[in-house]
C-alpha cells in the first residue's frame, strides 16, 4: 500500500471520531514495538503487520483480521470484502459492454489481485514508474479485466475508463499492454509472464534493489515449456524476491486441466525444481495474505502459492467452464449483478 | 584480402563496451564459448547470465531485465534465437519496445559442417516483419564492432546478425559506422550493388573483375537492413539505372527484398538478387565451397550484373 501513515490515520480519526494526537501517539507506540512498520510520507510506504505484529494480532483476534481490514480505494477506506465483490460486478459490467473476454478467468483470480494490490505490494499509484515498487506480472493476460479493474480502484485510473475495454482506441487493451498505467509487463501469450518475472527479480538483485516481483499464471498455462524454462532459471539463481502464484481453477479452454493434460502432482512438480512450495485456498482474502507473507520467511530460492480457486467465482450460475469466453447477456447480467448484490 | 572473425572482435568489444556501461548485462543459451561472450563472462560473471539451453526463456528474462533498466545483450546462434523464440521476440520484446539487443551468430551457412539444422537463412525476414526492430548485417569484423556500440547506444529493440568464422576484411579499423546510414565501398556508373554481411567483399571483389571489363559499379554496403537508407537506395536507381542485391540469405524477405520494397513503390528499376533460392543448406567441410553451391560469390554476383544489364532500357 502506498498510503502515507498520517493519510491512513486523518481517515479513521474522521471515521471513528478519536483525535488524531491520540492516533499518532498509539501508531508510534506499536512502531516503537516493532508491532507495525511504516514509512515517512516521502518514501510511500504503507502500513504494515511486522511479523511479531501479526503474531500478536493473530493471538488478539483467535485469527480474525484487525479491522476486517480496511483498505484505501480511490474512494476513501473501504472493506475489502466489499471490493471484491465490486470488482466481481464491474467485471461483469466491463464484459457484457465489451462484447467478448475471458469471464471465469477473471473472476477466479479476483481475490488473489486484491489482495496483492490492497494489502501486499509497495506501489504508488500516483508514482507509477516509481522504481522501488514491487512489480506484478500478469501471466494469464486474458484475466486482464480483472487487473484493470482492479488498478482503476486502488487509482491508476479513473474507474469510467474500465469500459472503454477492447474498444479502438483505448488504452484497456484484450490483454495487458503497459500503455495502461500500473501494468509493468505486456503478456497475453501464454507462457511467457515468468521469464519476464525472473528478469525482474535478477535486476532488482544486481542493483541490490528491495522490490518483490510477483507473478501470476494461470494453470492450464502450465502446459507451456517456456514456463519450466524459467522456473528452473530462477530456482537456479535463487530468486527469493520472486513469487509465483498458480491460479488453480481446474479449467483450461476445452476442459478439465486434468483431462487435457494432467498437471498433478502440481507441487511437487515446483518442488522438485527448486521452488518452496505452498498450498492455499485462493478465494479465500486470509489464505492468500498468510500465505504471501510467509513467503518473505524463505531464503534462497523462489516461491510459488498453488491458490485453489473456482473459475466463474462468484456466480452461481458461471462457476465452472461455462462461461470461459462467454460473456453474459442482458439477462445473465442482471441476474449476476443481484447474486452480488 | 586479410580475414578476421567478427565474432572475436564482437566478443572482446562487448568486454570493451561492458566497462563504460554497468547496466549491460549478457545473456547466454549455455553457448558462450562458441558465441564468444565468454570474455565478458571471465570478466563481469556478476553481469552474465547463463540461462542453460532455453532461448525463449532468454528472451523473456532479456525482456524483464530490459524493462528494469538494464541493457541486456542476448546473444546465441541465430536460427535458434530468430526461429524458435520468435514468438517471444514479437510479444515479449518488439511489442513493448523493450531496449533488448539480440546477437545472432552462426548465422547463414557459415556453421557449415553443422548442417542445415544449423544454418539460418530466414532470420533477416523475420526480424525485419516486426515493428520496432532494427535489424543490423555487418560486412566484417571492424563493422561488427561499430555496430554493436552503435546498437548499445540506440534505444529499442535490434537484432546484429554475425556469421561464425573469419571473414575478409573490408573496413580499416577505427571506420565508422552509423546505423541507418549506408557505406559507400566503391562508386560507379553503370550499375550498383546492394550487399550485405561476407557478401560485401565479394561485391567488391566482383566490381574489379568487371573494370576488366569496362563495366563502371558502384558497390554499396546495406549493413542496416532495417530502417533501410532509402535515399541511398534511390539514389544508386537514378544514378545507375539498375541494381543487384547479394546476400547471404534468402531472396525471399531480406535484403533484396527490402531494396525491391523502395524501388518498386518510387522508382522502378531493373533488380537482380543473389541469394539463396529458397532451398535448405547442407553439411560441408568448408564454408566458401558451400557458399559456392549457391552462387554466392564474386563470380555469382558478376553473373547477375550481366543479367541486369541486359534488363536496362
Amino acid at each position: 500500500m502506498s498510503t502515507s501513515i498520517t493519510s491512513i490515520l486523518r481517515e479513521i480519526s474522521k471515521k471513528f471520531n478519536v483525535p488524531l494526537s491520540t492516533l499518532k501517539r498509539n501508531s508510534k507506540i506499536l512502531k516503537d514495538l516493532n508491532l507495525i512498520t511504516y514509512g515517512d510520507a516521502t518514501s510511500f510506504q504503507g502500513v504494515e503487520l511486522t511479523e511479531l505484529g501479526q503474531f500478536i494480532a493473530k493471538l488478539m483476534t483467535r485469527g480474525e483480521p484487525p479491522l476486517g481490514h480496511l483498505v484505501q480505494t480511490r474512494s476513501g477506506l473501504r472493506s475489502l470484502g466489499s471490493v471484491i465483490k465490486d470488482t466481481r460486478k464491474t467485471i461483469l459490467r466491463m464484459l457484457a459492454e465489451a462484447g467478448s473476454g475471458h469471464l471465469g478467468a477473471s473472476l477466479s483470480a479476483i481475490e488473489i489481485l486484491v489482495v496483492l494490490y490492497f494489502l501486499k505490494m509497495r506501489h504508488d499509484p500516483r508514482n507509477p514508474d516509481w522504481v522501488g515498487r514491487d512489480r506484478f506480472v500478469l501471466s494469464k493476460g486474458h484475466a486482464a479485466p480483472a487487473l484493470y479493474a482492479v488498478l482503476a480502484e486502488v487509482g491508476y485510473f479513473p474507474t469510467e475508463e474500465l469500459f472503454s475495454l477492447r474498444k479502438l482506441g483505448s488504452r484497456l487493451q484484450g490483454h495487458p499492454d503497459t500503455r495502461t498505467l500500473g501494468v509493468d509487463a505486456m503478456t497475453g501469450s501464454l507462457g511467457q509472464g515468468l521469464s519476464i518475472a525472473v528478469g525482474m527479480a535478477l535486476a532488482a538483485k544486481m542493483d541490490g534493489a528491495g522490490y518483490k516481483v510477483y507473478v501470476l499464471l494461470g494453470d492450464g498455462e502450465l502446459n507451456e515449456g517456456q514456463v519450466w524454462e524459467a522456473a528452473m532459471t530462477a530456482s537456479h539463481y535463487g530468486l527469493d524476491n520472486l513469487i509465483a502464484v498458480v491460479d488453480r481453477n481446474q479449467y483450461q479452454l476445452t476442459g478439465k486441466t486434468g483431462d487435457v493434460k494432467s498437471l498433478e502432482p502440481l507441487p511437487e512438480k515446483w518442488g522438485s525444481l527448486g521452488w518452496e512450495v505452498q498450498e492455499t485456498e485462493g478465494n479465500d482474502p486470509e489464505s492468500i495474505l498468510d500465505a504471501l507473507d510467509r513467503c518473505s520467511l524463505t531464503s534462497g530460492r523462489p516461491s510459488v502459492i498453488i491458490a485453489k480457486t473456482t473459475k466463474g467465482k462468484g456466480v452461481s450460475f458461471m462457476e465452472g467452464n461455462k462461461f470461459s469466453r462467454k460473456v453474459p447477456n442482458a439477462d445473465e447480467l442482471k441476474r449476476a449483478l443481484s447474486e452480488l448484490s | 584480402m586479410l580475414q578476421l572473425s567478427p565474432l572475436e572482435y564482437f566478443g572482446r568489444a562487448l568486454v570493451t563496451i561492458g566497462m563504460g556501461h554497468d547496466e549491460l548485462v549478457v545473456l547466454d543459451p549455455d553457448v558462450s564459448a562458441s558465441t564468444k561472450t565468454s570474455y565478458f563472462a571471465e570478466r563481469f560473471p556478476e553481469r552474465f547470465i547463463n540461462v542453460g539451453i532455453s532461448e525463449q526463456d532468454m528472451i523473456g528474462v532479456a525482456a524483464g531485465l530490459a524493462a528494469s533498466g538494464k541493457i541486456p545483450i542476448a546473444c546465441g546462434f541465430a536460427i535458434f534465437i530468430a526461429g524458435r523464440a520468435w514468438e517471444q521476440i514479437a510479444n515479449s520484446v518488439a511489442r513493448p519496445n523493450l531496449n533488448v539487443k539480440i546477437v545472432a551468430t552462426h548465422s547463414g551457412f557459415s556453421p557449415y559442417a553443422d548442417g542445415d539444422s544449423h544454418q539460418s537463412f530466414g532470420d533477416v525476414a523475420l526480424m525485419r516483419v516486426l515493428p520496432n526492430m532494427k535489424v543490423v548485417v555487418p560486412a566484417d569484423a571492424v563493422a561488427a564492432v561499430g555496430a554493436l556500440e552503435a546498437l548499445v547506444l540506440s534505444q529499442g529493440p535490434a537484432y546484429l546478425r554475425l556469421g561464425r568464422g573469419a571473414t575478409p576484411v573490408v573496413y580499416e579499423e577505427g571506420s565508422d559506422f552509423t546505423l541507418g546510414k549506408a557505406s559507400l565501398m566503391r562508386d560507379g556508373a553503370d550499375v550498383t550493388v546492394i550487399a550485405s554481411g561476407v557478401m560485401v567483399s565479394m561485391a567488391v571483389k566482383a566490381a574489379a573483375m568487371l573494370e576488366d571489363e569496362a563495366v563502371d559499379v558502384r558497390v554499396i554496403d546495406m549493413h542496416t537492413i532495417k530502417p533501410i537508407d532509402a535515399r541511398c537506395v534511390l539514389e544508386a536507381a537514378k544514378n545507375t539505372g539498375a541494381i543487384v542485391t547479394a546476400e547471404e540469405h534468402s531472396v525471399i524477405g531480406g535484403l533484396g527484398s527490402a531494396v525491391s520494397e523502395v524501388l518498386s513503390q518510387n522508382a522502378p528499376t531493373p533488380i537482380q538478387m543473389v541469394g539463396i533460392r529458397d532451398r535448405f543448406g547442407e553439411s560441408s567441410r568448408d564454408y566458401w565451397s558451400l557458399l559456392a553451391k549457391h552462387g554466392l560469390t564474386a563470380e555469382g554476383i558478376t553473373k547477375a550484373v550481366h543479367s541486369v544489364l541486359d534488363m536496362k532500357p
